[in-house]
């Protein structure tokens, strides 16, 4: 038995991976992230030395957060299969549904962080500590995304991968540290600066507390929904030859 | 409980890697002829005495960074071509004295590795070098050294034995290692005096160099059991 709950997969076999609560909550995702482009675009005002430019915080900001989000996520589960009794792979699935979700939303921020910064920096890309440590990270979890499809049993994938899940927590400091220490001693940026920190009157600041809100909910959407998805993976993988050869015998008429 | 102690695991592991190493020779043979070659093809590339010199400690890092990752891969295809690590696990080795064994000996192999580098650069790239400068040198460069070898007999071990390891264990450790890559550079250059940086602006970088090694030694010599434990 290697599977956490083969009732909850026969269901969601069933009926696809959607439940009534994914389904409530995946309708109140539609209605924050529309209530966000309004926000975002028709609503909050234009920044006066921005222009319209600054509305690509509200994606850029709450991509960050739920990168970081789900990156945490993944450690916690990480260590829920490593230092948990059961060794649930249940949490190593969990884990991995966050990673892959945090990567792309990890792209995401680098995507409309260069483009942002195009705009008021002048520049795609600076080597300041922020994104150099994103950039990192974002390759970092590329490759546990590429541990855990390695070959190998799911229990032997659920350890590597959650022990390098952990590991990552531990890079994470230590790359911004040392980020942080290398641009300390060289000359600042000198095309406009690379302080994000613009001033936020009450209206951004709330179209930005919807867009948290609402990437958040997509998060546990997301994370909800590919788990199950890896859930059902795994038992076709466990059952798939099974089924194969009983549809076989089946064809040719022969009774198990 | 295994009638070896964690030291004797530790001493046989890095004693047979380092007798392997003298036997076969792909060290001073093969790796050393590789890290030279990359030194003269980024003077080809950067084509001037003066961008040479101030880019030297970086160049010399990078070079080291890539040959390592040649030298831990043989360190650990010797393991899996006959199923080595699976028979120390099934005599009951102490698979954390194997990590601390395989960590000593690539330690001694990057160390040779980095001084031929190192006069390379010094002989290629007009490097001057004072006494002062060379003690920080030696300093960062253990320093990060036992850092960098933590990293990749961690990730070594994870990806030994799977298809695709080659390609796989760049892709793990060179993140990680950024850290080291920089520390090391920075320290290098002001140990070389690039750019004209003076020797004390190198220490500080010591810090974050030992604290990297020391934080995945110990992280390493705990997680790496259970990685091959399979």
């Amino acid at each position: 038995m290697t599977l956490d709950s083969p009732s909850t997969v026969s269901t969601t076999s069933r009926r696809g991976t959607a439940t009534a609560a994914t389904r409530v909550l995946g309708a109140l995702t539609i209605v924050m992230i529309g209530w966000l482009g309004v926000f975002g675009l028709l609503l909050s005002p234009a920044d006066r030395d921005q222009g319209d430019a600054v509305r690509i915080m509200y994606v850029h900001v709450p991509s960050v957060w739920l990168a970081y989000l789900a990156f945490i996520v993944t450690a916690l589960a990480s260590a829920v299969h490593l230092f948990g009794k059961s060794h649930s792979l249940q949490a190593d699935r969990v884990a991995g549904a966050s990673a892959e979700i945090g990567v792309v939303f990890m792209a995401v921020t680098l995507v409309t962080g260069m483009l942002w910064g195009r705009i008021t920096w002048g520049v795609y890309w600076q080597w300041d500590a922020r994104l150099t440590t994103t950039a990192l990270l974002f390759i970092s979890y590329i490759g546990y995304l590429a541990v855990r499809g390695l070959e190998g049993s799911r229990s032997q994938r659920a350890r590597r991968s959650a022990i390098v899940g952990l590991l990552a927590v531990l890079e994470v400091p230590l790359v911004h540290w040392s980020v942080k220490l290398w641009r300390s001693l060289h000359q600042e940026a000198t095309v406009l600066g690379t302080d994000l920190d613009v001033s936020l009157d009450g209206l951004m600041l709330f179209s930005l507390f919807v867009g948290v809100v609402a990437f958040t909910l997509l998060f546990l959407w997301l994370l909800l929904h590919r788990s199950r998805v890896l859930m059902m993976i795994d038992l076709s993988a466990e059952t798939g030859l099974d089924a194969a050869l009983a549809q076989r015998r089946a064809e040719g008429g022969v009774t198990p | 409980m295994s009638s070896v102690s964690r030291l004797q695991t530790v001493r046989a592991v890095c004693a047979k890697d380092l007798r392997i190493e003298q036997r076969s020779k792909v060290l001073t043979s093969q790796i050393v002829p590789f890290a030279l070659v990359m030194l003269v093809l980024f003077a080809f590339a950067l084509d001037g005495d003066v961008i040479l010199e101030r880019t030297a400690p970086g160049l010399v890092w990078l070079a080291m960074l890539f040959s390592s990752m040649i030298i831990v891969q043989r360190s650990f295809v010797v393991e899996i071509a006959d199923g080595a690590l699976d028979a120390l696990r099934v005599a009951g080795a102490d698979m954390s004295g194997v990590f601390w064994g395989k960590w000593f000996a690539l330690i001694v192999q990057l160390v040779v590795l980095e001084a031929v580098l190192i006069v390379g650069a010094i002989v290629m790239y007009g490097i001057d070098l004072q006494i002062s400068g060379l003690v920080l040198l030696v300093t960062s460069s253990i320093s990060a050294t036992c850092g960098l070898s933590a990293v990749s007999t961690i990730y070594a071990g994870l990806a030994s034995g799977v298809r695709g390891r080659e390609s796989l264990l760049p892709l793990l450790v060179l993140p990680v290692a950024s850290p080291v890559l920089i520390g090391a550079t920075r320290a290098a250059e002001a140990a070389f005096g690039a750019g004209g940086t003076v020797v004390s602006e190198g220490w500080p970088w010591l810090g974050l160099l030992s604290v990297f090694a020391v934080v995945f030694s110990f992280g390493g010599s705990l997680a790496f059991g259970p990685l091959i434990d399979d």
